[in-house]
């Protein structure tokens, strides 16, 4: 038995109390990969409607965040992709839900802004598109022109990793990481579902990748319940 | 389009990856590219969901569901690979060490620019990592179906879509030719059989210049 010391290791229903209809919620993952699956399909249970998302995409219609989107439980999503989720498309056509996208690396950074207290940040991506710089301040420093994109952190975040101990310090698995290290770091509180629960010294302190200070609650993953497109 | 001429546009494409380069590829045909590779060159492959050294794809049965790449499909590594998250992925594209990506695309117009990420109206696939990429890499090499389904060229005078980054690609390579992209407009390199150098020119349109033979791949 791993001994709770700091509280944080909890369970999936604990967890769920934490988000509810209208919840701002931050999730990591790429394409499904690294996505929470027991959060989500507890969220998908609960039947929590009108979140708004902020993560790097839509999914696809039957993985991961994507069937949250599909069965229409989110009002808005900020992401940087939905091609992958035709059903998102279609809900955003028919005015069903809003998207608001953003450049991957841009909302990378918008995202870590908001987890180490960064008010903003300038980037010259999408500086010469219209749809990417509308409404943006722009910044001059030293002769270059830079927009200055806004960060973002979230009532909840919600993310996958591979092993934590229980003060919540995080290892991942491969490129599982993607963008949950930084979504860890932007939530207001965050939930880390993880694969396995260690006693804490057991990670290598050189080895971790998001400290625990910036996890709240750890609980144990049921692992994947969906099939991968290539399957 | 057919997985035979969808590995050689892959294969064409290898063909521009040099020893030592650092190489992103983008969703579809591009992910084919690795697998046409010379065994023993040292290229790094970048995926920007966070590798560096991605190798060919895995046998079946083999497939690790945490180890893909950007489209979600599963990947091998190649020694001397490393992991990393989005913010340091597109830190490697934004500071310029992206010798090569290669990507998608719906329009290009005769000055490089880029259109594909958006069909007003119809398909929002959004903008993803490909307006870092077409903006920072040191070459954009776009890989597409030459005309739309509708028969449309999809080599452009101007773009109608919406862009993702202008003046940007530097070599398109389709079903039908290889076309490099310069100040003065478009040069057409190579015609892909059975398409002769007139059904190129017939399903492009904009205006194709050459100042050397071009070849015919078969």
């Amino acid at each position: 038995m791993i001994e709770n010391r700091y509280n944080k290791i909890s369970t999936l229903e604990d967890a769920l109390e934490r988000i509810d209809d209208g919840t701002t919620l931050m999730f990591g993952g790429f394409g499904g990969i690294g996505n929470p699956p027991s959060l989500i399909e507890g969220l998908l249970e609960k039947n929590v409607k009108n979140l708004t998302l902020i993560g790097n995409d839509t999914g696809f219609p039957n993985i991961g965040i994507g069937k949250l989107v599909s069965r229409g439980h989110a009002k808005k999503c900020i992401v940087s992709h939905i091609g992958s989720n035709p059903v998102a498309g279609q809900l955003m056509t028919e005015g069903k839900m809003e998207i608001e996208f953003s450049p991957q690396g841009t909302l990378a950074e918008r995202i870590r802004a908001g987890g180490v207290g960064l008010g903003g940040i300038l980037v010259d991506v999408g500086i010469d598109n219209e749809i990417v710089s509308n409404g943006k301040e722009i910044i001059h420093v030293d002769g270059v022109d830079y927009l200055l994109e806004k960060p973002l952190t979230a009532e909840v975040s919600i993310i996958f990793a591979k092993k934590s101990d229980p003060f919540g310090n995080l290892v991942y698995d491969k490129s599982a990481r993607n963008m949950n290290p930084l979504v860890a770091m932007a939530g207001k509180f965050t939930i880390a579902e993880v694969e396995e629960i260690v006693p804490l010294g057991e990670i290598d302190p050189e080895e971790i990748i998001t400290p625990g200070v910036y996890v709240d609650m750890v609980i144990k993953s049921k692992g994947v319940n969906w099939k991968w497109v290539w399957e | 389009m057919g997985i035979d001429i969808r590995n050689r546009i892959a294969k064409r494409a290898a063909q521009e990856i040099k020893d030592g380069m650092v190489v992103n590829l983008g969703i579809g045909i591009p992910s084919l590219v690795p697998n046409h590779l010379p065994a023993g060159m040292n290229v790094m492959i970048h995926a920007e969901n966070g590798v560096l050294g991605i190798g060919p794809s895995p046998e079946k049965g083999a497939e690790d569901e945490n180890l893909c790449n950007a489209a979600g499909y599963p990947v091998t590594t190649i020694t001397g690979s490393s992991y990393f998250d989005s913010s340091i992925a597109f830190g490697m594209i934004r500071r310029g060490y992206i010798d090569i990506t290669i990507l998608g695309s719906l329009q290009v117009s005769e000055k490089g620019d880029l259109a594909n990420w958006i069909v007003p109206g119809k398909r929002v696939p959004g903008m993803g990592g490909a307006m870092e990429l077409a903006q920072k890499a040191k070459k954009v090499i776009v890989l597409m179906n030459h005309i739309d389904k509708h028969g449309n060229s999809k080599i452009v005078k101007e773009c109608s879509l919406p862009l993702t980054s202008k003046n940007c690609v530097d070599l398109i390579i389709t079903d039908m030719a290889v076309i490099e992209v310069r100040k003065d407009g478009l040069y057409l390199l190579e015609v892909m059989s059975p398409f002769s150098v007139e059904d190129v020119i017939k399903h492009t349109s904009a205006q194709l210049k050459w100042d050397r033979a071009i070849t015919q791949l078969s």
